[in-house]
């Protein structure tokens, strides 16, 4: 139901979620990156395991504009950002919604230590410009953009809340839940904080590398009061692994009767003119969420996914 | 049978069958980490027998939906510890034993209309309108002055339910009551 009180209602947070938008673009101008667009619907979306694409005629919508952001720095563009809507299909929840807001960024010749200082500057440019620096109230408690952030590994903060290491003994489901019911709600109090170095197997697209004696995926997420707001890695530019990646992932997929999408043979290609590059994303929503103190995405975006025509 | 249900048509309000019994979804929460499997967090309530319990499924996961009917009954009476219905339309009786009647007892009388649940075709409960007119059959008298104490003294009504009552309330009055917190609302009718 979406009232015309309802949506008068909203203009607080939607004047908040516009005002973090232009933070975030003044944020990477100054900064010398090339705001970038790539089309929405795609041919061949990225093969992951647990994101499916919902179908846009004979193509798709695209989940994360990746692949072509990638293209652009396989032709030579060094810092590139993003604003743009994803679509994910069956994800709805207080944190989840089908259609969302990405904000992507991808840094050519860098690594995860760059990408994790833009997130600190980052987020602290956007309270600023927002008034709610150093701290604010989300949820009856006070958060703080202030540094330094805890960094936790994969290995260290599953041995701490959920007494198992993933890194020597991987179970999928068992990751999952135990991630999102015991490990994620300590992350980010009253600082963000970063989770680093996960286990090869939720690697995605993200280069592997060797960690105390085990190969780890150089890949971290951000989590803000138990929220998780970004997902970033040292990009896989290894051609040959990418490419029988995708074989896997898209048997898999075959097998569970999920979506097989086409061969993304432009972006594979691509990957033999890029030496190394580092990528991230971050929901918006729900970062204007813990911004605007709201209970969940519903509250700031005009339009929940299921409003009424 | 019921339909055969996927982890995505899960949410807050639907109805499973699960090793034969119904259950309802009273909580639900979809997550999902960034590239991690989607979790589907259900409280599950026992529609017999009112136990609660969390369930986590995945995606790929299949349920039964509960084979459940809902049909307009008037109460009829009681023998022992049966209590009689009919159905309004088709007048067929049906007997539901004081286990499954529950707290409802407290508020039935004759000619009540009430929603009676099927599960499968067999009667697993019923539930009451929100409100229900019952008759004071024993009260002492308020004792005048005796504000301290609350304000309030108990009464036994109709159907031998025992609740606290203002102090003016006196018996043949007819109380208004809240079927959902089992609570006196108002008087509707004095005794003179």
């Amino acid at each position: 139901m979406t009232s015309r009180n309802a949506l008068a209602a909203k203009r607080s947070r939607l004047a908040l979620r516009s005002r973090i938008l232009h933070g975030m673009r003044h944020f990477f101008v100054e900064r010398g990156f090339l705001e970038v667009q790539t089309p929405v619907r795609t041919p061949a979306p990225a093969p992951e395991d647990h994101i499916d694409a919902m179908h846009s005629e004979e193509w798709y919508l695209q989940t994360s504009p990746e692949l072509y952001m990638k293209r652009l720095l396989a032709a030579g563009y060094d810092k590139i950002f993003q604003i743009c809507p994803v679509f994910r299909k069956g994800e709805r929840g207080r944190r989840h919604h089908p259609e969302f807001t990405l904000l992507e960024w991808y840094r050519r010749g860098e690594g995860t230590e760059a990408l994790m200082q833009d997130c600190q500057e980052l987020l602290q440019h956007v309270c600023r410009f927002v008034d709610r620096f150093p701290q604010f109230s989300y949820a009856g408690q006070v958060l703080s953009v202030f540094p330094p952030w805890d960094r936790w590994t994969v290995r260290t903060a599953f041995q701490k809340w959920a007494g198992w290491d993933p890194l020597t003994a991987y179970e999928s489901s068992r990751f999952s839940e135990d991630l999102v019911t015991r490990v994620e709600p300590h992350l980010g109090f009253p600082r963000p904080a970063f989770l680093c170095d996960y286990p090869p197997q939720e690697a995605a697209l993200a280069r592997l590398s060797p960690r105390g004696g085990l190969q780890v995926a150089d890949r971290f997420e951000l989590y803000w009061a138990g929220v998780e707001l970004a997902n970033g890695f040292s990009e896989l530019t290894d051609r040959e692994e990418q490419e029988r990646r995708f074989r896997e992932t898209l048997a898999r997929r075959r097998q569970d009767g999920r979506n097989v999408y086409p061969w993304p043979h432009r972006f594979l290609e691509s990957l033999d003119f890029l030496d190394a590059a580092a990528g991230i994303a971050l929901g918006v929503d729900r970062l204007v969420m813990l911004l605007s103190d709201a209970p969940t995405l519903d509250d700031v975006v005009a339009f929940s996914p299921d409003h009424e025509p | 049978m019921g339909a055969t249900l996927s982890a995505s048509d899960l949410r807050k309000g639907v109805k499973l069958e699960i090793d034969g019994e119904p259950y309802l979804i009273v909580d639900f929460e979809f997550s999902k980490p960034g590239k991690g499997q989607a979790l589907y967090r259900c409280r599950l309530r026992n529609m017999i027998t009112g136990v609660q319990f969390d369930r986590t499924y995945r995606s790929g996961d299949k349920f039964l939906e509960a084979d459940l009917e809902e049909q307009e009954m008037e109460y009829l009476y009681r023998e022992g510890n049966r209590y009689h219905f009919m159905n309004t339309s088709s007048y067929e009786q049906v007997e539901l034993t004081e286990e499954a009647v529950g707290d409802a007892k407290n508020f039935l009388t004759e000619n009540l209309h009430v929603d009676m649940l099927f599960f499968k075709g067999s009667p697993i409960g019923i539930s009451l309108p929100n409100f229900v007119e019952l008759r004071v059959i024993k009260s002492d008298p308020g004792i005048k002055g005796d504000t301290a104490s609350g304000a309030t003294k108990p009464a036994t009504l109709e159907t031998g339910y025992e609740i606290q009552v203002p102090l003016f309330i006196e018996e043949g009055d007819v109380l208004k009551l809240d079927t959902r917190t089992g609570t006196y609302v108002e008087r509707v009718k004095t005794s003179n």
